[in-house]
């Protein structure tokens, strides 16, 4: 319906310059398998072979830097015997046929890596088929390799192109067999991203870059207070603007509320901002005039008294075992809010002709994006088509759909295409954010420095509950990192428990979720446990973890690959901290120095099981960016609320970390065959706490509330 | 509106924009070149960055009105040999993630290499501190702008890793 060029393909091979058109291939199916059912092994709409050969191969999930558009084709291709630089990776559209799309939770390759495969498997059995019919010889004696078919006996060859017709007619085979991991040539390789020579020279397509013939640009000026409504719109001296077209009201549709708006549209994004500065708009504050973080946290530490809800998980009793100890500890820790503050900003470009709407956006998931259509909308969910664009970053910030149903109620307006531009200051000032939550934490040792009880008590804001209005006694994911199976050191009563704290500043899941907050109180207590109980924190750790040869193991190799225990310079100490979470393990040890008041970060080491990594370097990657992204938000601004308004505007008030900020990092991935957990969240949450420990070991000064300075510990 | 002239890579561009428009948005919105991205408008982060005669500028924060003769160089324009090395060094390296501050952050290297041949990761640190990367590839910059340097340094007439262009993807 539009003539924008296909940029949803990418050529994942270096050299070539593949056209525009990729459909003008003639690609054709291998099977018409559409109607099957998500994730029903076989050839399906995720193989697409065209009779010259090329073979494309489709990612079901958005690609924001994790890297889910090598990692999840690699499952297909490994299977399918085809070589990363011979396939065509393009983005799935949203449509039921790829099932649930949504990146998230650390989802995308453990969650695919049996139906990929599958999905590969099938269709090579299927040209296998194929092959042994045209020459009329056993399946058995063909193999695939490369893209083609040997015949084992005369090695004649066909390449899959010559037989995807053929192919096509067959039945797949049910219950094809898997290459067990030593078997694997492509999957646990560290190959090259075959896209990276797109982000280097300007070419790969953000959604902020999309250009759709005679599209219009344009800002919405949001409510600067939370919730606030329009008063007044004097738009005088904003159509004044050179380039502004016209200035129209429009809403921000938040999953549970609707909230005013008014949009600039112009010819192009400056004069658009221009505008929306010359704007007036009057706003009525309504309740939230007064809604503030400090309230908020003031009410955390009085809710910390409540008791809360227990998970199913609890052992023994914790009150006894506080009374059978010795010593007894309690702690507060605090987490702050905070913006995922993606480099691209929340951006989206959508054209509704008639009863049709398509959109270019970066979201999280596509599928999502044109469920909120057409709930919010009315429109037929295949009327909805969505052309998922690389996210320029987006930690969990583009899975909240607000910014794209913009696009779509303004281009309805416009009757024109419209890309909607959210600035730095709207993505600062709206959220949502990661909310401040508390860590109230009990324990107490026995005589011979055994922890005899434990308690975990999360205090803060749900976020199903604000958003989906969902019941946090019906869910654990608030208790990400620290329920038994994630943190299982053995202690004989133990209890996680929940007190929900509600709020009206937006809040949504940031990179790693609850685990991102969880994990400060959870491993720097366990610190102040063994303190307590004379021991050191590794062997503590070890002991605890004597029935868990995983994490067991990944303590094991920290120990080796950062010197842990061996004699530092003077000044210097050592802190360490694990998490499982996303079903990985990972674990840092921090080296810090003193520097005057403050600290220095020397060193992090840390060491991360995955199970499979599908490309290790990847998966290291990942983990070095994790580092980066915790201690930034361990030490750098938090947002802030007064008066119902955030009080960071852009990146001199919201600081991320810097290159010169940054320690030296060395990321060691443990060697796997266990089944792939997540990689692109379960690096950050230990980050903050083995720093706290560190510097609890070099100055003896305990951490509990983040941000912190580091320039001035105390 | 004013009919204005600018010299970008290489190649006179005529548009038609209020003077005070920001060089990004000429660039992104008038001409296409996509390549150059907004972060942040004030500056801050460096997702914008081009070179104005050879020397790297926030495109966000001058104006179109005040370049006049200027030579612009954007990432799609980067073809000296220091821009090379450095993308080439990017590849192997494998730096990006989202990869979408990349282009000012090759913007900055580029100049980097082109005054300092072989900068210590202090000189690195000072040179590339005005580029945010929320994705934290700063540890493989790092490495990228030393292996750039030392093919450089190996190569100073063009051969090696210097005389690869980069590699082009189709992504558009």
């Amino acid at each position: 319906m539009s003539t924008i060029p296909r940029r949803d393909f990418m050529k994942l091979a270096g050299t070539l310059t593949l056209g525009f058109s990729l459909p003008g291939l003639a690609i054709s199916r291998i099977a018409n398998l559409s109607q099957l059912p998500l994730d029903q092994v076989g050839l399906s709409p995720y193989i697409q072979i065209a009779k010259d050969g090329i073979v494309t191969l489709i990612c079901p999930r958005p690609d924001m830097g994790q890297g889910a558009s090598q990692a999840m084709p690699m499952l297909i291709a490994e299977e399918l015997e085809v070589r990363m630089e011979d396939i065509i990776v393009k983005f799935s559209d949203g449509q039921s046929q790829f099932g649930g799309q949504g990146a998230g939770g650390s989802s995308s390759v453990r969650s695919k890596y049996q139906s990929l495969r599958q999905v590969g498997a099938t269709a090579r059995e299927m040209l296998k088929q194929a092959a042994a019919n045209k020459w009329n010889c056993a399946v058995a004696d063909c193999k695939a390799e490369n893209g083609k078919i040997i015949n084992k006996t005369n090695d004649a060859i066909l390449s899959y192109g010559a037989l995807v017709d053929e192919a096509a007619k067959l039945t797949p085979p049910k219950d094809v067999k898997l290459k067990t991991p030593k078997e694997f040539k492509l999957i646990g390789k560290s190959l090259p991203r075959l896209d990276v020579p797109t982000r280097v020279n300007g070419s790969a397509v953000f959604g902020l870059d999309v250009q759709v013939p005679g599209m219009l640009y344009a800002v919405v000026q949001h409510s600067p207070m939370i919730h606030g409504k329009i008063k007044s719109i004097d738009d005088a001296a904003a159509l004044a603007i050179p380039g502004v077209r016209k200035v129209v009201r429009t809403e921000r549709l938040l999953p549970y509320k609707k909230l005013e708006a008014v949009a600039v549209i112009a010819d192009n994004t400056w004069a658009a901002i221009q505008g929306r500065k010359a704007l007036k708009v009057e706003w009525e504050n309504g309740d939230n005039a007064k809604t503030s973080t400090t309230a908020y946290f003031q009410n955390l530490r009085e809710l910390v008294k409540k008791d809360g809800f227990t998970m199913t998980d609890a052992k023994g009793d914790v009150e006894s075992g506080l009374k059978t100890s010795v010593k007894t500890l309690e702690a507060v820790y605090e987490t702050p809010f905070t913006a995922h503050a993606p480099l691209e900003p929340e951006n989206s470009t959508a054209y509704v002709q008639g009863d049709k709407v398509e959109i270019w956006a970066p979201v999280q998931g596509p599928d999502n994006l044109i469920s909120y259509v057409v709930q919010k909308y009315g429109y037929k969910k295949e009327n909805v088509k969505v052309n998922t664009q690389l996210l320029g970053g987006s930690f969990g910030r583009k899975s909240y759909y607000d910014y794209a149903l913009e696009a779509v109620d303004l281009s309805k307006q416009m009757n024109a295409p419209v890309k909607v531009t959210w600035t730095r200051e709207d993505d600062l000032s709206q959220g949502p954010f990661r909310p401040g939550m508390l860590s109230a934490m009990r324990g107490g040792i026995d005589a011979n420095g055994i922890v005899q009880a434990f308690e975990h008590k999360i205090v803060g804001a749900f976020l199903g509950w604000q958003i989906f209005k969902a019941d946090p006694t019906k869910s654990t994911s608030w208790s990400e990192g620290i329920n038994q199976e994630d943190s299982p050191y053995a202690i004989p009563n133990r209890a996680q428990k929940f007190v929900l704290a509600e709020t009206e500043i937006p809040v949504l899941w940031w990179r790693s979720v609850y685990a991102s907050t969880n994990l400060f109180g959870h491993e720097c207590f366990i610190d102040e446990l063994a303190r307590a109980a004379k021991q050191d924190p590794m062997a503590f750790r070890l002991k605890m973890l004597a029935g868990e040869p995983r994490f067991a193991a990944v303590l094991q190799l920290l120990k080796e690959k950062s010197g842990y225990g061996q004699p530092l310079p003077a000044g210097h100490a050592m802190g360490i901290a694990m998490s499982r979470s996303f079903k990985s393990i990972c674990a840092y040890a921090v080296t810090v120095s003193k520097r005057g008041k403050g600290v220095k970060i020397e060193k992090v080491v840390g060491v991360i099981d995955v199970g499979v990594a599908i490309n290790p370097d990847n998966v290291k990657a990942q983990t070095e960016g994790n580092v980066v992204m915790g201690l930034s938000a361990a030490l750098k601004n938090a947002i802030t609320f007064e008066d119902g308004q955030s009080q960071q505007s852009n990146y001199h008030q919201f600081n991320i970390f810097r290159i010169n900020e940054t320690p030296k990092i060395a990321i060691h991935v443990m060697p796997s065959e266990a089944d792939p957990g997540g990689a692109g969240e379960p690096g950050l949450p230990p980050v903050a706490p083995a720093l706290c420990n560190a510097i609890f070991n070099l100055t003896g000064k305990r951490i509990r509330k983040l941000p912190f300075d580091l320039e001035n510990v105390g | 509106m004013q009919k204005i002239t600018l010299s970008v890579n290489g190649t006179p561009r005529a548009i038609e924009a209020e003077p005070d428009m920001p060089l990004l948005w000429a660039l992104r919105d008038l001409m296409g070149l996509t390549g150059t991205k907004y972060g942040c408008g004030i500056a801050s982060c460096g997702a914008c960055t081009v070179h104005l005669d050879g020397t790297p500028v926030r495109s966000c924060s001058i104006t179109v009105g005040l370049i006049k003769n200027s030579r612009i160089t954007t990432i799609e324009g980067l073809s000296a040999k220091a821009g090379l090395a450095i993308q080439q060094a990017w590849i192997e390296k494998q730096v990006p993630q989202c990869g979408y501050c990349q282009s000012g952050q090759i913007m900055s290297a580029t100049t980097l290499l082109a005054n300092n041949a072989n900068p210590t990761d202090a000189d690195i640190d000072n040179a590339m501190s005005g580029n945010l990367c929320r994705c934290g590839t700063y540890p493989r910059i790092r490495a990228a702008i030393h292996l750039a340097a030392a093919s450089l340094r190996e190569h100073p007439t063009g051969k090696g890793a210097a005389e690869t262009p980069a590699k082009t993807g189709s992504g558009r």
